[in-house]
């Protein structure tokens, strides 16, 4: 079978790969190009585990073909830190305690981030209804929500 | 299988047409690859419809708005023209599972995907709305209602795609509303759902009225909402569109809801979206 020659840009670096007709966007960025936050959770887009953007738009990446990606803007967890900078929304999951088994918390934090972007000062609920698509089953969800609504609000103030 | 992304409708057309085996139009997604990872369906051949032109715009069209067949629910959500005119058809593609699923998920797709449940399907066929449909025969334009003919199936013909739906425009002193019941508060699939589109004079009087209910038979049904025309919505008009659309409802038992539910909440949701929609259309009641 043909392989599919993709170009495309990951937190602002160009890339290529080669790709499988049917494969997704998330087995290429952990398989190939070793870009391993995304993690599979359920495949069916159901869990926000693989959470990236394209084109600025959160999306799971279990539900984005490899091929789609060509020249468009993807980015993903490997892309919030500033070299040794941590995130302040990493910083504040840290703070806060707000993992355990941390599978969630790159989806996580790529889904809290597009929500500070487009809603600098998000109520509970909103944070709560926009986060609905990322399940954890450690921690209840209470500190991971402490956690954003803290690095909101130092983020307004910074 | 083969992964093409054409930049016209007509080569789109051309692959989908010459396609022996399945072939399949990708816009959010959402639907197919799960499908795909489930072995639903094996397709041989995927068009990604989303480098043709005007796919992801939304244009303003006689007083209503075309939307293309790739506007993610997000999109459209940020459309304050849309959300003002036809706010029911928005709330009801938002409900529509995740942030996620929302930053792909597509009106066209929802409604190609012929789930009864769907949930922008009832609003958009309440509203009136038209898809545009290109094919080997050229363009022709289709009901919304008219597309899904059951559940997983269209009255789409080998080779054709829709390209965008058309929400017309309405008078003054309209609205609509979609309200469906499911088990908790967020990302679920309707047990029961209803559509209300109304129209209203000067005075408060309902002049037209479209209830469209889903999840109650194998595609959206339509209730007889003439009992709400020449009335303000009182309580007695009200009790008859919900007889009516629990009549009219031939829904399955299953696990999510039993027939005797689905009859029952479907009514009580048309009379709710109904008064939702009274509201947002400024009526007098």
């Amino acid at each position: 079978m043909n392989k599919i020659h993709v170009t495309t840009n990951i937190n602002g670096d160009p890339v290529e790969y080669l790709c499988e007709p049917q494969e997704t966007l998330l087995d290429v960025l952990r398989n190939n190009l070793q870009l391993t936050g995304a993690k599979e959770g359920c495949g069916s887009g159901d869990c926000g585990a693989c959470s990236v953007t394209l084109n600025g738009r959160l999306v799971c990446s279990c539900l984005v073909l490899a091929a789609e990606a060509e020249g468009q803007e993807v980015t993903t967890v490997e892309g919030m830190a500033d070299g040794d900078k941590l995130h302040i929304l990493q910083k504040k999951i840290l703070e806060h305690a707000a993992l355990q088994c941390g599978i969630c918390i790159p989806g996580i934090l790529v889904a809290s981030k597009a929500l500070l972007e487009k809603h600098p000062d998000p109520s509970e609920e909103q944070a709560r209804y926009w986060l609905a698509g990322n399940l954890c089953r450690c921690t209840g969800y209470d500190k991971i929500i402490n956690a954003v609504m803290d690095a909101a609000a130092e983020m307004r103030g910074a | 299988m083969r992964f093409e992304a054409p930049k016209t409708t007509e080569l789109a057309v051309a692959l989908l047409a010459q396609e022996t085996g399945t072939a399949r139009v990708l816009a959010g997604g959402t639907d197919l690859l799960v499908q795909m990872k489930m072995d639903m369906i094996t397709p041989d051949l995927v068009v990604d419809i989303k480098h043709i032109d005007g796919m992801h715009d939304i244009t303003p069209e006689d007083g209503g708005f075309r939307i293309g067949a790739a506007v993610s629910g997000a999109a459209l959500g940020e459309h304050a023209g849309v959300c003002a005119l036809w706010p029911g058809v928005v709330e009801a593609l938002e409900l529509i599972g995740s942030t996620q699923v929302q930053g792909r998920a597509t009106m066209a797709g929802n409604l190609c995907n012929a789930s009864p449940a769907g949930d922008s399907v009832p609003a958009m066929a309440a509203a009136g709305a038209v898809a545009r449909i290109a094919g080997p025969d050229g363009t022709r334009d289709c009901p919304v209602a008219d597309v899904p003919v059951g559940p997983g199936k269209t009255s789409l013909a080998k080779g054709e795609f829709i390209t965008s739906i058309l929400l017309p425009s309405r008078p003054d002193n309209a609205s609509d509303a979609y309200l469906r019941f499911i088990p908790r508060t967020e990302m679920d699939i309707a047990v029961a759902s209803a559509g209300v589109s109304l129209e209203f004079d000067a005075a408060g009087t309902c002049t037209a009225a479209a209830v469209i209910l889903g999840a109650v038979g194998p595609t959206i049904l339509t209730a007889d909402a003439s009992c709400l025309v020449g009335t303000k919505l009182e309580d007695a008009a009200l009790e008859k569109l919900a007889a009516c659309c629990s009549a009219t409802a031939t829904p399955i038992d299953d696990k999510r809801g039993t027939t005797e539910f689905r009859k029952d909440v479907v009514g009580v949701l048309a009379k709710r979206a109904a008064k939702i929609a009274q509201t947002r259309a400024g009526a007098k009641s």
